[in-house]
This record gives structure tokens, C-alpha cells and sequence, in this order.
């Protein structure tokens, strides 16, 4: 052991590094999609003249944004070390829950508050069958993803609501000084996120629980309450993309968000959210939407069908994610 | 002299950390080579890159008169050189044949896994080393003394010129210790090196015949073990005198905190005692006379089926970590991977966790205020960490014990148990350890100290609790209380309770 003063003064020269020193991996990781990202920009810039567009790039972000919003939910799973494969069906319901208030009652306060409500409702009930029943993440949102999906079914009996009222299309087709509505809430809502995952205490746990969670809950954390509160943020955002969905394109369908899960949770693992858990930041799931975003764009400028975009996306998730591997040697 | 091993001027450098500087290491064949040094003096480091884990910036390896380049364990082993890490390895939900096996099962001729070869030859090899366990056994179903030994029993089934062992004994029993120096000794017989890494000076004497000092990163030098006494070495480790070994002061004891009356469980059996303000009461046993079991139900981890906790006189339901601790009782467990940290988190949360709210404002947590308090607790137990907020998993294997120590000294509880706190800690910080606890229990706090070392025990409390088979077969003063009688006690020969 060092004499009385040296820890100090080493100390002291520690806390001046701190901040620097101990994000820099994080950083890292970020730059590596960031530059990523910007090679598939200044790519698409010089192959097609319509990319590098105001108008064009508005239109990318508006596209990826409930992606985005999916994917800034499954997060906080993700990094529980769980996974939901139900937000596309709980997005699909809570579409069509808005939609039949609206159709029948036409007040369009309860409307939206019931589509958060049924959303934040899949989620808990989620969350209630992993830490009661036990069951796997995995199998309890599949189950949920057939639920939810059949409920919406039931609901409508497989017909479309169309036509829903000026106030509501003003969040999916609107302007906030000049902004399109969606990227305004999936800026809001990442905001948000950050913040609960880096300042509060819920963060912290989540994280914790997603590292080891033995030791999480020998250290006092109560680890049930907490997923349950996570599966329902997740829920609850599934709700929040459902009608943000149905008012962009102004019907609510009981077959709205078929396959999105997977889109949502592969933007949040490109953005570098460990499928192991206890690692990952929303900043990460925003860009790792974004890519998603640039690429389907940037392939329909090129031309390519939509078969070939999904051949191209897979193969970008699995470099992702190896990269990501391989950087942990 | 014939050298089987050279590592020459070994460097190695870590952000913000120079692990290794210019380090050598020459060992002998079939000699049994001791490596010491403080906690983060490069000893694992050493040894990792020796296996191929870590690349080493700059120096050279020479084995078996050739110079060799080790790019990843599997090359390590094929050379022969095979390791014991500090920190266990072993899949929780495999078997312990399919365990040791692992990535080179035999196979039949029709090219499916050979099963019964499989756990025969583990059976075989349990029995070397006296392991009595079934090799179907999940790892996950047993203790870390046991999985200790499956570790050294998959390093015995490789036929290796050099072994290294990183801490084999922090975890075991004196009895299963001196099976491993037997298997040791006959190892050296048949001419196998071994590389051997321990915080447990005395073992020096027992088994080494040579052994180098690293301190810092640096290496200090090569010495014949005969020719040189445990405090020398210890002077050449921590580069001053270490004074006194238990640092004991009595504390005022006054009321009683904690009364546990008449509890049982599946592996407790009437447990009934008290513990007092400011003392330090130690839980003797040997491994498996339910020490953690029954610190494990006091904290609510593992359920009671019946009898009473009592806190302050009061009579409290603690069914969950979460109770325990808001009653003012912490829990150090003896496994610190799996139980004591989160390795993806940093040395900072990893401290504040569990008393996180007396470090929020309203919603939001106050990080300045955190990483002060953090870096307090850095400086009390001094930690080596380049920055509160490097990750846990990046700290050598004494440092992350230190951590989950100031992990529970912020959390600021009445009562704490410490399950096994010197595990893997070098001679140096015990002794301050020591002054941190009898600290605490002048500040008031109540101690619950479990140990499997008896010197521990006998130099730090003030009464011993001796545990047999779930049960507390005997209690001692510190006056009264000596080696002999705790044994007397640990092995059930007697009893003195009524
Ligand atoms: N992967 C890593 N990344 C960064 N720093 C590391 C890494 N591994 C080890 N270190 C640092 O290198 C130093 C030496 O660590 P090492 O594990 O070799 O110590 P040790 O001698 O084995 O200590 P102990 O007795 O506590 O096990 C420590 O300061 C440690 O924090
Ligand atoms: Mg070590």
C-alpha cells in the first residue's frame, strides 16, 4: 500500500479524468455506427441525386419514426436482459381501441388515453407472467403477441376504421414549427428515455438487474416490481406508436404492425443494446433506427425491391452484431 | 540451468494502468513456482498472457528452449501449458463430466459423443483427487469449494508440462487443501511445473520451491524459498513492514441489535443467538455447516420455516434482500462474481447500489454527490481502479473483493454479515480491512463475521459461534476460545449448548 498521500493526489488526478475516461468504450461503440452511418450517407449522396434532399431526409426520419418509438421501448427490456415480441400486436391494439372510441364515442382525449392504457396494460401484463408465472421473456410476449393481435381482430372483426378526426391525423400528419408531429414525440420521447435511464433510479436498476441480476437483488433491488414497471414502459410505448400509426395513415387496422417487433428490437441491437443485458443506451437505439431508416430509403432510391431489402437488412444486423462481438475481444 | 519456461521483460499496458513492466518469470521443471504480490500487482495479468488471453506489448516467451508466440488458450493448452483461473469458469448448467470434457468430448466411431467414456474417465479423475460427487452433478448445485475442485480436476485431465494455479485455495477447506498439495507433490514427481498464486503466505513454505515478487507491475525478483522467511517476503511484496496481523481493539458492546430464536430451514436446525452493539461475533465451521446458509435466511434470501428474527427487540418479517436491508442489515456473500457485483457496471454503481436512495435528489440521482461518496470509499478500502468509473470486471481479483466491501460499508447498515471478506485479499489490505471492521463495530455496528480461517476468527472477535452440520454446536469466548476447541465443535466431536 501506497503512504498517506499518494491516494489522494492519484485521486484527485482520477477525478479530473473521470468523465473522459470512463464513457470513452461507450463512445466508441457509438462512433462505429455513426461512421457507419455516415458512409451510407455520403454513398447514397453520390449514387442518387434525390437522397442528399431536405425534403428526402425529413421523409427518412418520419419513416423510421415509429420504428424509433418501438425500438426506444424494447430497450429498457432489452437491457433487463428480456425481450417483447409483442409491440407490433399491442400497437395494433391499441389502434384499434382509439379507433372504435373514436367511432362510437368521438371524444378524442379518452380515445388516446385508452390506447395508452391498453398498451401500458399488454405490458404489465407481461411483466405479471415473467415474474409470477416465471416464464420466460421469450415465450410470455409470444404468447402476448397473439393476444393482443387477436383481440384487435375481435374487436373489429377484420374491418378497417378509416376516416379518424382532424385532431387526431394533426399527431401523425401535423407540423410543429415546421417539424413533422412523429419525429417532434420520438425526439420528446428519447429525451425522456435518456433521462430515466442515466439519472433515476429505475435506470440504474434496470441495468443492474440486466447485469446479474443474483446480485442486483442481494443488493436490496426489488427486481420483480422493477420488470414489471419496464415491460409496461415498453408497453406503453407500443401503445404511444399505435396511434401515432393509425393517425399517419388515418385508419386504425387490426393488422397494423405485423413483424415490427422484430424491426424495433433489431434497431435497438444495431445500436448496440447487448442481447445479454445490463449494457446499451437509447442514444444507440435512435441511431440504430435512423440506419434502419437511411437504408430502406436509400435501397428504394436505388431501386432495389423490397425482397432485397430485407435480404440487406438481415445482413446488417449480422454485421452489427458481430462487430459488436468482436470488439469485446 | 535447464529453464522449461522463460517469460522475458513481459510489458503490459491497460487504459490507464501499467499492469507489467518488464517482468520476468523462469521457471524449472518440475518445480512447484511460487508467484506473490499485492492485490493488482500483475500477477493474473502475467499468467493470462502466458495463456494466450491478453497479447503482451512487449517482451518475449521462450518454452522448452523455443521461442513461441501464444495467440489464445487453445494454443496454450495444445503447447502444454494449461491454467486454473482465479475467477471460475465452469458452465453452471452443465454436468461436471460435461463440464471438464467441454469442447473435446471423445466421440464413438459413428461420431456422436462418448458418453460413457466421458464420466468414466471424470470418475476416475474425482477420485484422484478424493472429490466425492457424482460426475452427472449440475456445477450449478454446487458450492464454490467444490467447484474449485472440478476446476483443478479439468486442468489435471490435460496433459500439460506447466499448470498455473491463480488462488486455488482462497475457497477451500484445510482438508481439501492438503489433497490439492498431494496431487501437487505427485504432479512434480512426473516433472510437471507448477505456477502457483497465493494470498496465503504460509502455503509459500508448504509447497514452493521458488518463487518471484511482483510489486506494482514491477518485478521485484527471483528467491529459493528456502533461503528466505515470510516476512522478508512480505516486505519485498508491499515494499514496508506490515505491522501487527489482527489489529483487534474492543469496542464498547452494549445492547443487543440482532436476536435470532429457535429459526430452521431445510438446512438450518435451531438456530438461536444474539449479537450486540459494537461486537464482532464470529461464525466458525467448516464448509458446509451452513454458515452462509443461515447468514442466506437472516437476510432473507433463502426462506424460514420457522422461529423469530428479532431487531432491536422488535420482532421483524424480513422476507427478501430488500427487507433485510431496510431493517439496517447487510450482506456480504462469499461469491463475489455471481453474488457480489455486477461486472458490467463500474466501481461506482456497483458502490452506491445498495443505498441508491440516499443518493437521489427527488427523482434524479446526484452523481456528483456520488462520485464523491465513491470516491471516499476508493481511498478508505484503497482500491486500485484508474477511475470510479471503470467497469468492475477490468480490477484484479482482490480489488473486486474491496469493491463489494465499500459497497457495504455506504450502505450504511446496523448490522452486517460478512461472509468470507478476506477471500483472495493480500496481507497488506487485510490488515486494513481488519482496522475497517473493528472501525465499524466502534462506531456501533453490529458484526456477524464468518471465516474459514481460524486465525481470522481468533484474532478478530470477541465470541465464536461454531457451526456443525445446520447447527450451533458451541459458543467461545475470546478468552477461552482456541484452535482446538473450535474444532472440537466444527467436527461435532462435542457440544456445549443447551
Ligand atoms: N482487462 C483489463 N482492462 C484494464 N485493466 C486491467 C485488465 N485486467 C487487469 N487490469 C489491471 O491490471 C492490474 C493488474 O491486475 P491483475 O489482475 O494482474 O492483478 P493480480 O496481481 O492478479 O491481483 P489479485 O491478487 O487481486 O488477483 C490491475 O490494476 C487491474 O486493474
Ligand atoms: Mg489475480
Amino acid at each position: 500500500m501506497l503512504d498517506n498521500n499518494e491516494p489522494k493526489l492519484i485521486l484527485n488526478d482520477r477525478r479530473s479524468r473521470l468523465d473522459i475516461k470512463g464513457n470513452l468504450g461507450e463512445y466508441l461503440q457509438r462512433f462505429g455506427i455513426i461512421i457507419a452511418l455516415f458512409l451510407m450517407c455520403a454513398f447514397l449522396s453520390i449514387t442518387s441525386p434525390h437522397f442528399l434532399t431536405v425534403s428526402n431526409l425529413a421523409n427518412v426520419l418520419l419513416q423510421s419514426s415509429i420504428n424509433a418509438i418501438l425500438a426506444l421501448g424494447v430497450t429498457f427490456v432489452i437491457i433487463t436482459g428480456g425481450i417483447d415480441l409483442s409491440l407490433g400486436s399491442v400497437l395494433a391494439l391499441a389502434g384499434v381501441v382509439m379507433g372504435v372510441i373514436l367511432q362510437n364515442y368521438g371524444s378524442i382525449i379518452i380515445a388516446i388515453v385508452a390506447a395508452l392504457i391498453v398498451g401500458a396494460l399488454c405490458g404489465y401484463i407481461n411483466g405479471l407472467f415473467i415474474t409470477r408465472l416465471n416464464l420466460p421473456p421469450f415465450i410470455a410476449t409470444l404468447g402476448m403477441m397473439s393476444i393482443a393481435r387477436g383481440l384487435a381482430l375481435v374487436i373489429t372483426k377484420g374491418y378497417p376504421i378509416s376516416g379518424l378526426p382532424e385532431p387526431i391525423r394533426f399527431i401523425g400528419a401535423g407540423k410543429i414549427l415546421g417539424i413533422s408531429t412523429p419525429i417532434v414525440i420520438v425526439a420528446l420521447l428519447f429525451i425522456i428515455c435518456h433521462i430515466i435511464l442515466t439519472q433515476t433510479k429505475l435506470g440504474r436498476y434496470n441495468y443492474a438487474i440486466g447485469g446479474n441480476e443474483e446480485a442486483a437483488k442481494l443488493s436490496g433491488v426489488n427486481v420483480n416490481k422493477c420488470k414489471v414497471i419496464l415491460y409496461t414502459i415498453t408497453g406503453l410505448f407500443s401503445g404511444i406508436a399505435g396511434i401515432v400509426l393509425a393517425a399517419r395513415v388515418n385508419s386504425a387496422l387490426a393488422i397494423a404492425g405485423m413483424g415490427y417487433e422484430l424491426d424495433a428490437i433489431a434497431a435497438a441491437v444495431i445500436g448496440g443494446v447487448s442481447q445479454a443485458g445490463g449494457e446499451g443506451s437509447v442514444a444507440g437505439t435512435i441511431l440504430g433506427a435512423i440506419v434502419m431508416g437511411v437504408l430502406r430509403n436509400g435501397l428504394n432510391l436505388l431501386d432495389v425491391s423490397t425482397y432485397w431489402q430485407q435480404v440487406v437488412i438481415g445482413l446488417v444486423l449480422v454485421c452489427a452484431v458481430s462487430l459488436d462481438q468482436l470488439k469485446r475481444r | 540451468m535447464e529453464y522449461i519456461l522463460e517469460m522475458k521483460n513481459i510489458s503490459k499496458q491497460f487504459p490507464g494502468v501499467k499492469a507489467l513492466n518488464n517482468v520476468n518469470l523462469n521457471i524449472k521443471k518440475g518445480e512447484v513456482h511460487v508467484l506473490v504480490g499485492e492485490n493488482g500487482a500483475g500477477k493474473s495479468t502475467l499468467m493470462k498472457i502466458l495463456n494466450g488471453v491478453y497479447s503482451k506489448d512487449s517482451g518475449e516467451i521462450v518454452f522448452k528452449g523455443k521461442q513461441i508466440q501464444i495467440r489464445n488458450p487453445r494454443e496454450a493448452q495444445e503447447a502444454g501449458i494449461s491454467i486454473i483461473y482465479q475467477e471460475l469458469n465452469l458452465i453452471p448448467k452443465l454436468s461436471v463430466a460435461e463440464n471438464i470434457f467441454l469442447g473435446r468430448e471423445p466421440l464413438k466411431k459413428n461420431g456422436l459423443i462418448d458418453w460413457k467414456m466421458v464420466y468414466k474417465e471424470t470418475e476416475v479423475l474425482l477420485k484422484k483427487l478424493e472429490i466425492d460427487l457424482d460426475p452427472r452433478t449440475k456445477i450449478n448445485k454446487l458450492g464454490i469449494a467444490q467447484q474449485q475442485m472440478i476446476e483443478i480436476a479439468k486442468a489435471l485431465s490435460f496433459k500439460s508440462d506447466i499448470i498455473v494455479m491463480d488462488e486455488p485455495t482462497s475457497a477451500l477447506t484445510d482438508k481439501e487443501i492438503n489433497k490439492l498439495f498431494a496431487v501437487i507433490r505427485q504432479l512434480k514427481e512426473s516433472g510437471v511445473a507448477i505456477i502457483y498464486i497465493s494470498h496465503r503466505l504460509e502455503e509459500i513454505k508448504q509447497i514452493g520451491d521458488r518463487l518471484t515478487v511482483l510489486r506494482d507491475g514491477n518485478y521485484i525478483g527471483t528467491y529459493e524459498v528456502k533461503d528466505i522467511d515470510i516476512d522478508t517476503i512480505i516486505q519485498l511484496m508491499v515494499g514496508r513492514k506490515v505491522d501487527e496481523k489482527y489489529p483487534k481493539e474492543t469496542a464498547e458492546i452494549s445492547d443487543i441489535v440482532l436476536e435470532v430464536r429457535n429459526l430452521n430451514n431445510a438446512k438450518l436446525k435451531n438456530i438461536s443467538f444474539r449479537l450486540k452493539k459494537g461486537e464482532i461475533l464470529g461464525l466458525a465451521g467448516l464448509m458446509g455447516a451452513g454458515r452462509t446458509e443461515l447468514a442466506r435466511a437472516i437476510f432473507g434470501v433463502d426462506p424460514i420455516n420457522s422461529g423469530d428474527i428479532y431487531i432491536n427487540g422488535i420482532k421483524k418479517n424480513i422476507s427478501s434482500p430488500l427487507d433485510a436491508i431496510k431493517n439496517g442489515i447487510g450482506l456480504l456473500p462469499e461469491d463475489r462474481r455471481t453474488q457480489g457485483l455486477i461486472q458490467k457496471m463500474n466501481v461506482l454503481e456497483n458502490i452506491t447500489l445498495p443505498n441508491l436512495n440516499s443518493f437521489v435528489d427527488r427523482i434524479f440521482i446526484n452523481k456528483k454527490r456520488e462520485i464523491n461518496k465513491s470516491i471516499e470509499f476508493i481511498e478508505q478500502v484503497n482500491i486500485r481502479t484508474p477511475s470510479p468509473l471503470a467497469k468492475v470486471r477490468f480490477l484484479s481479483g482482490g480489488n473486486q473483493q474491496k469493491v463489494v466491501l465499500a459497497k457495504w460499508l455506504c450502505a450504511n447498515v446496523e448490522i452486517i454479515i460478512f461472509d468470507e471478506p478476506t477471500r483472495g485479499i493480500d496481507v497488506g489490505a487485510k490488515v486494513e480491512i481488519y482496522k475497517l471492521i473493528c472501525n465499524m463495530a466502534k462506531r456501533g455496528k453490529a458484526i456477524l463475521l464468518i471465516s474459514s480461517e481460524l486465525p481470522e476468527v481468533l484474532g478478530m472477535c470477541d465470541r465464536i459461534l461454531v457451526m456443525h452440520e445446520g447447527e450451533i454446536t458451541g459458543e467461545l469466548s475470546r478468552q477461552e476460545a482456541t484452535q482446538e476447541k473450535i474444532l472440537s465443535y466444527a467436527t461435532g466431536r462435542n457440544k456445549n449448548v443447551g
